[in-house]
């Protein structure tokens, strides 16, 4: 068992999401930096959908009941056992009685904490993930809350000696400045020549509302080609006729403020979607923070896939470097 | 000789002094302060955090207006301890 001495800012359980539901308006949820949580997995030794925490800008203080095997992955937040410093990417041994906790976030914006065995909670709709806008999934459908007492699971398949490590090559790293790889369309047709160009043009700045719903940006007003609203769409030139929104996809209401869709968000609406993220690029968008800048570049699906096999290529080298230090025995 | 103590914020957001709109500040530049005390409040992802004094003393200054936006590790106020 885990207790929960401090919650932290917003500190969720996610797994891999829940997948297959997107048709029916439930969107996956599910841990935002995909990369870092395959990681942290790795390196307990668990099935690759066990559950992490998922932690947002401030770390928790967690006191850990039993004895386990833990790894903090993504961005740049010390974590400390019992105040002493420890490794991030690291296969990590903790007591009975040891204290998790840790300080400031320094790069980056969200870190995963993945312990042998996942974090055991009730299966919703095949997925452990917090929705916390339906209340399902996770700890009781929200984020956590002092007081609250963690179960760990058995879905962990390979013994990790402690002290493994993922190589800095392999680490990623976050600055304030962001480049995010898009794929343009579904709707881009409705932007002006000039607002598109804009739109790739300018450092766009990350709002405080920014959250596993979605990220609104600040920048400037992008305009949309003049027509007679066909039927069935809204009156406002943003308006299209509905849709099913990709996830990462970016709608700009009214003009004003884009805003990309993210893992909790709503599926479908009446917004023109000018591009979309690729899809190793929401893992960046994770450890995007409140004020930091992004600037939107837009690759081909060709150029979306190459880049997708470099992310993929690097996992397996993960694995590669995880097992070796193993000693090459799996038991799964 | 007074010990200098920064306030810092460890999460990016939107700075405020008071608790809501039509209240006082928490604390005035000058004013005495201790130990636990909140001196501001910070909203990011639509949930608001109290950022406490960390010691007693007299919260000398300020750095950012009400309403700025801040950065995660900013240093938000000064307290001299007494």
């Amino acid at each position: 068992m885990i207790k929960v001495n401090s919650p932290g800012l917003q500190t969720t359980v996610q797994d891999f999401g829940r997948i297959g539901y997107y048709e029916v308006g439930m969107p996956p949820s599910g841990v935002m930096d995909k990369y870092s949580y395959i990681a942290g997995n790795l390196l307990v030794g668990n099935k690759e959908n066990a559950a992490v925490l998922e932690i947002t800008y401030m770390g928790p203080v967690l006191e850990f009941q039993q004895d386990a095997v833990i790894a903090v992955t993504g961005g740049v937040m010390q974590p400390k056992i019992n105040d002493r410093p420890v490794g991030m990417w690291e296969t990590l041994q903790v007591k009975t009685g040891d204290v998790l906790s840790f300080d400031f976030i320094k790069q980056g914006a969200r870190v995963y904490l993945a312990v042998a065995g996942g974090i055991d909670v009730p299966l919703v709709m095949d997925s452990r993930a917090t929705y916390t806008l339906c209340g399902i999934g996770g700890y009781e459908g929200r984020p956590l809350q002092a007081g609250d007492v963690l179960k760990i699971g058995t879905e962990n398949e390979t013994d990790i000696a402690v002290g493994t490590r993922i190589s800095d090559h392999l680490i990623p790293t976050f600055s304030k400045h962001h480049e995010v790889r898009v794929i343009v369309g579904l709707c881009s047709y409705r932007l002006t020549e000039e607002s598109k160009e804009r739109f790739f043009s300018i450092d766009w700045t990350v709002t405080p509302e920014a959250n596993r719903v979605g990220y609104r940006f600040k920048g400037e007003r992008l305009n949309f080609v003049e027509r007679e609203q066909p039927f069935g769409a809204g009156s406002n030139p943003s308006n299209v006729v509905d849709l099913g929104y990709p996830i990462g996809s970016i709608q700009v209401p009214d003009g004003v403020e884009p805003i990309a869709l993210l893992n909790d968000a709503v599926t479908g609406g009446g917004y023109a979607t000018i591009c979309t993220i690729i899809s190793t690029d929401l893992d960046k968008m994770a450890q995007i923070k409140t004020n930091d800048k992004v600037r939107f570049v837009a690759v081909d699906i060709n150029e979306a896939l190459e880049i997708r096999k470099e992310y993929q290529n690097k996992i397996q080298q993960i694995k590669e470097q995880i097992i070796r230090q193993a000693g090459g025995v799996q038991n799964g | 000789m007074a010990n200098q103590k920064s306030v810092l914020s460890p999460i990016p957001g939107v700075f405020y002094r008071k608790p809501a709109p039509d209240k006082e500040e928490y604390v005035k530049e000058g004013g005495n302060v201790k130990a636990g005390d909140v001196i501001g409040l910070v909203e990011v992802m639509k949930s608001f955090y109290e950022i406490k004094a960390e010691n007693d003393g007299v919260l000398a200054q300020y750095f950012v207006e009400n309403e700025d936006l801040i950065d995660a590790g900013q240093e938000v106020a000064v307290i001299i301890e007494q």
